[in-house]
């Protein structure tokens, strides 16, 4: 027997509607191209002339990742606070405030359960918008809870990361984060639940050394920048010209770091597959 | 200013060096030398315990990485006995910036392993200044697994600047080396101890640090980036790392309020390279008492107080 069936009843059924852009156009960073708003939602937030994939807010990941309107949240109010009084150019509090202002949310994950293709699952998603997606503590909070979620429901677990890495500003415990969700996977481990990190633009230090390097499926979008270090400090380090497409997913498939990268066009359709071949016969 | 020599140092080793003189001299023959001697050696005395007494995260971090505190060979050399070193991942390489090994400290077999920075110029470069490849995470994992299969306890010493940023270390998966680490310590079914003796570089650091009783030296640092990083990132110049280094919490007084470490082991007054012997002495009573300590709690409890300790770190709005 596997771990899920697709008869079940869906049980969440919470509108999540997508923020219509206010802009009408969008500028490709890539080639330059100038692309109609809705031509950008038609081909999934990628450039319809090189096929660059955009950046997503987590509103457009839930969309395009998930069933439509399958997607409810869970443990939304947990959010960060500042442990230790941090002030840097600005105090971390008000750099928190301003933050959750802007975005709306009270962390850089958000966490829930959804259908994938009719394939119920746990997931979550580090969102860039928020300082980053850097991990903190109610990230690192959340994760572990979401994984403790699959767990218990014995459901698959998504985590989808775009995240500069750990929260300078949380020190020690934003760094202990990356051992705690790490843990937390192998619990999920022995289970035999299924575990799927998805890598998006950019997944890197603390993150991509922690829970998004440990799925047992690791997918990346195409030309994504994933990698232990960033670029600019290897280059300080080693004094000399980084290779073409270093850390950027086809790099990371050659050496053997990532099973696969997806296209979005089609992403959620391939993700609902994996997770039938990983529910056995 | 003398070679190896810290700024706040300077005072204490000038009066050292006039003390050391006065020794070697005709004042020594005399009542009245030998009075100011003892008088000198107060002074000295008075001196190292209040420059020590004040000491800010910033000279917290000089001393971490002073070039003459005991590194892991140093340790390795005076705790224990019947030392065997192991080499290698199995896969790609021996990395010489994590060593590992048997060893028997007082009456316990253990496995230990650790990162060496290296000591003069060509074994720095040789150790790569303590920070490990993918490879030696692996071969570190190698080693704890094996110490797991053979039911030695495992102790790990930390000290680096970080994993090492390289084009190589990234080919060849430092996150998923590290991240790796980390999931498979939290299960080991053997005690595990880790001790910070200098520098807790981050993940690198981690990477071997995910234990059932982390120690800390006194005058030893444990942080989620460097100060100098830390600095030129959110202060916009490195120059700030001294404000970095107040900001990010690193010293083992802070981290035991944050309970992120179980214990702080004492060093001697002007730092552990200034009395080695007093370091090891101390390190070698820790890990005794602590793995025997490790040892009573049965084991499927010992891994569920692992777990729930690290699903505990964290401060967060509920
Ligand atoms: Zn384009």
């Amino acid at each position: 027997m596997g771990w899920f069936s697709r008869k079940k009843k869906p049980e969440h059924n919470k509108d999540t509607s997508v923020d219509i852009k206010k802009e009408a156009w969008k500028k490709c960073p890539q080639c330059g191209e100038i692309i109609w708003m809705k031509n950008l939602i038609d081909s999934e937030y990628t450039c319809p002339s090189c096929g660059y994939h955009f950046r997503l807010t987590f509103k457009e990941k839930i969309v395009l990742f998930t069933d439509q309107d399958s997607f409810t949240e869970l443990f939304e109010n947990i959010g960060c606070v500042d442990p230790l009084n941090f002030k840097d150019v600005q105090p971390y509090k008000k750099r928190i405030q301003r933050t959750q202002q802007k975005t709306g949310r009270k962390s850089a994950f958000v966490a829930g359960v959804a259908k994938i293709t009719g394939i119920d699952v746990a997931i979550g998603f580090l969102n860039f918008e928020f300082m980053g997606g850097s991990l903190g503590s109610a990230e690192g909070e959340k994760i572990s809870l979401l994984i403790e979620h699959a767990i218990e429901n014995h459901l698959p677990l998504i985590i989808v990361s775009s995240s500069g890495g750990a929260r300078m500003q949380e020190s020690i415990l934003s760094l202990m984060q990356m051992a705690k969700t790490s843990g937390m996977l192998g619990e999920l481990g022995k289970t035999g639940l299924p575990y799927i990190s998805v890598l998006l633009d950019p997944t890197t230090g603390g993150v991509s050394a922690s829970f998004a390097m440990l799925g047992d499926i690791n997918i990346a979008e195409p030309n994504a920048l994933i990698g232990f270090a960033g670029p600019r400090v290897i280059q300080q380090t080693i004094k000399q010209d980084l290779p073409d497409g270093f850390q950027k997913s086809e790099f990371l498939v050659e050496h053997g770091m990532v099973d696969l990268i997806i296209k979005r066009k089609g992403f959620k359709e391939k993700l609902g597959k994996i997770l039938d071949y990983l529910n056995g016969n | 200013m003398a070679f190896n020599e810290l700024a706040f140092e300077k005072p204490i080793n000038e009066l050292k060096e006039k003390l050391n003189e006065l020794k070697n001299g005709k004042a020594a023959t005399t009542t009245s030398g030998k009075a100011k001697i003892a008088r000198y050696e107060k002074k000295l005395n008075i001196l190292i315990e209040t420059t020590y007494q004040k000491l800010t995260p910033w000279n917290i971090v000089k001393i971490a990485r002073h070039p003459k505190r005991p590194h892991f060979k140093d340790y390795i050399k005076n705790l224990g006995k019947d030392f065997i070193e192991l080499h290698g991942d199995r896969n790609f390489r021996d990395d010489p910036a994590m060593l590992g090994g048997f060893i028997t400290i007082g009456t316990q077999k253990l496995m230990i392993v650790g990162q060496e920075k290296g000591r003069d110029t060509d074994d720095k470069i040789y150790r790569n200044f303590g920070m490990a490849s993918p490879e030696g995470y692996r071969k570190a994992l190698r080693l704890m697994k094996l110490a797991e299969k053979f039911k030695l306890p495992i102790v790990t010493f930390i000290d680096t600047p970080g994993a090492y940023p390289g084009i190589g270390a990234e080919e060849r998966g430092q996150s998923e080396a590290i991240a790796r680490n980390l999931r498979e310590m939290m299960s080991l079914k053997v005690p595990t101890l880790s001790i910070i003796i200098g520098e807790g570089g981050s993940g690198g650091a981690l990477g071997i640090g995910v234990t059932d009783e982390i120690q800390m030296l006194q005058y030893s640092i444990y942080s989620v980036i460097s100060p100098e990083g830390c600095a030129s990132i959110l202060f916009r110049d490195a120059k700030n790392a001294e404000i970095s280094a107040k900001a990010l919490k690193l010293t083992s007084s802070d981290l035991l309020k944050l309970k992120v470490i179980d214990g702080i082991i004492e060093e001697p007054s002007g730092g552990a390279h200034n009395n080695p012997q007093y370091i090891y002495e101390n390190v070698t009573g820790t890990i005794i008492n602590v793995i025997k300590r490790l040892k009573k709690t049965g084991l499927s409890y010992l891994l569920k107080k692992r777990l729930k300790k690290y699903k505990n770190m964290g401060i967060y709005e509920k």
